[in-house]
């Protein structure tokens, strides 16, 4: 497995803790590049913290400790003097709930860009046309990108903000559950998309749905608490799991 | 043993009786003041106020245009306005989104304090100490003036800012800013163009219920003022607001007298005024919740 990858993250001896809570447990991971890496597992058992730990969104939180090291392209992102706004320039973050800011489609997607320096219009235009085509979602607001964000459907804004999150040129995509929120139509488009994008970007998908991650990752991890269970190529964890427990939790025995 | 119905309909009459009383004491003031105030447009008319002097008591002739207290009250409130709006705002964001848990904590009962302190008092404070340092600071003839009054008047403007807009800072969904800081968007940035302009709305009203405090304010404005009913738009003049005017003069004016009646369009005037800057604040913010 991974022998014919690209590595784009190495996590080593990763471990999180909130206060006195173990919440991830020295967590050894090859991410590959331009692959989909689905990470499920039941409520509470650090799949979230994970991928919030691999663009550093868990920094803010009061008596977090992080140990051990994430590496990107083999550059140590938890190193003193690493510049977090470029980092979370190169790995992008989708969120549950769809969160597109009070302001127009377009000021939403330009938000990135803008915030990175770019103020030439033509360009921006450019940036936010390009980007809601990659989200798929260029034929339905084209009309109304002065329009506010916020009158979109839930699929739709889910999809505005993936096209946000690409605006500044990512090279990982982190998605936290992405489609839980949107109903089964909206919830394929979001999936299509996924898989149209895993040919540019790495996209690591926490998701509670265990089809969702069959459908669309090129690898999963299966995390339990705080420990990383099983990590395998999709099709062989979900045939033939090798650890019981991950056994257990496909087949919905708990979880 | 009342039914459930019954009660039920019983407090829904009781609550409906408590919301119209508001209703009807805003009214009843209406109609007390336009009864007090209607014989004034007979005799003398009512051309008589739109004058800039204002003498209600001279043995030649009485004089009762009441410009020089509308201009007074808007000076102040202006430079009022002025001080207390970046003060205020900059407190709200620094307490709600700069501040530690332990800073926050000490911090805010102080401001809180600081609102409750009788406007006689900071009056008194403002007449001993702001005053004297006034004057000696920019080399007056007087320390009474238009932005002493002021700088009281902010000073008591602020705390209500700062707790309305920190409210409204405080209810941005923390949803926004990590969406800010996943794009890599500084604090900095991140407050300035995704928090601040969420939190929009609750600092418009923030800013306005601090005006209509400063309006409305009548103590503290009196003893620093000078109150000199003139026109004038320099900082360093002596002014009088119509608060002042209607608290100064209303105990000494004989009963149903011109210059009663003159006092209570004083009122009618300021009473305008706080309902234009109450319906500014709606529309202001109706629009702004139909924008998000």
């Amino acid at each position: 497995m991974l022998e014919n990858e690209e590595i784009k993250i190495v996590v080593e001896n990763l471990n999180v803790y909130y206060g006195e809570t173990h919440a991830l447990k020295d967590i050894n991971i090859k991410i590959p590049a331009r692959k989909s890496t689905a990470l499920i597992g039941p409520s509470g058992c650090g799949k979230s913290t994970f991928l919030r730990t691999l663009d550093r969104m868990n920094d803010v939180i009061e008596g977090i400790g992080i140990k051990g090291s994430v590496t990107l392209d083999n550059e140590d992102i938890y190193k003193s003097d690493m510049d977090v706004v470029t980092l979370r320039k190169r790995v992008g973050m989708v969120f549950q709930k769809s969160n597109p800011f009070p302001k127009s489609i377009f000021d939403n997607i330009a938000y990135g860009p803008r915030i990175h320096g770019l103020k030439n219009k033509s360009q921006l235009t450019e940036i936010v046309e390009k980007s809601l085509r990659r989200a798929s979602l260029w034929e339905e607001v084209k009309d109304r990108l002065d329009k506010n964000a916020l009158g979109l459907s839930g699929g739709q804004q889910q999809r505005l903000c993936i096209a946000r999150a690409l605006a500044v040129d990512p090279e990982v995509l982190l998605m936290d559950e992405p489609a839980s929120a949107l109903d089964p139509i909206a919830t394929s488009n979001i999936e299509d998309l996924i898989d149209e994008l895993k040919q540019d970007y790495t996209i690591v998908i926490v998701t509670h749905n265990m089809q969702q991650a069959a459908r669309v990752s090129d690898y999963t991890a299966f995390f339990f608490m705080g420990e990383l269970i099983e990590f395998g190529a999709t099709e062989s964890l979900f045939t033939r799991p090798s650890i019981k427990k991950t056994e257990d939790y496909i087949t919905g025995r708990f979880g | 043993m009342i039914s459930a119905l019954g009660k039920d309909k019983a407090v829904r009459i009781f609550l409906t009786i408590t919301a119209s009383t508001s209703l009807v004491v805003v009214g009843l003031i209406f109609l007390f003041l336009g009864k007090e105030a209607f014989p004034f447009i007979l005799d003398p008319g009512l051309h008589k106020l739109v004058s800039t002097n204002w003498n209600p008591v001279s043995f030649q002739e009485e004089a009762f245009g009441i410009i020089p207290l509308i201009t007074g009250s808007l000076l102040v409130t202006f430079l009022a306005t002025l001080f207390a709006v970046p003060f205020g705002v900059a407190g709200a964001v620094y307490i709600s989104e700069i501040a530690s848990p332990v800073e926050r904590e000490f911090l805010k009962p102080f401001i809180e304090l600081l609102a409750g302190i009788p406007s006689v008092v900071i009056g008194f404070f403002g007449l001993m100490i702001l005053a004297p340092f006034v004057k000696e600071t920019f080399n007056l003839p007087t320390g009474l003036t238009a932005l002493t009054g002021a700088l009281l008047l902010a000073l008591m403007a602020v705390p209500t800012i700062i707790t309305v807009s920190e409210d409204a800072i405080q209810s941005v969904p923390t949803s926004f800013k990590s969406a800010s800081f996943a794009l890599g968007a500084t604090r900095l940035q991140t407050l300035i163009r995704v928090t601040i302009p969420a939190a929009l709305s609750g600092i418009t009203a923030a800013v306005m219920l601090g005006m209509g405090r400063v309006v409305g304010e009548t103590m503290a404005v009196m003893m620093v003022t000078g109150n000199a009913a003139i026109i004038t738009g320099n900082p360093f003049g002596s002014v009088r607001t119509m608060t002042a005017t209607i608290a100064a003069e209303m105990g000494e004016v004989p009963f149903g007298s011109e210059h009663y009646r003159a006092l209570f369009w004083v009122g009618i005037v300021l009473l305008i005024a706080t309902f234009l800057l109450n319906f500014v604040a709606i529309q202001v913010m109706k629009k702004y919740r139909e924008a998000t």
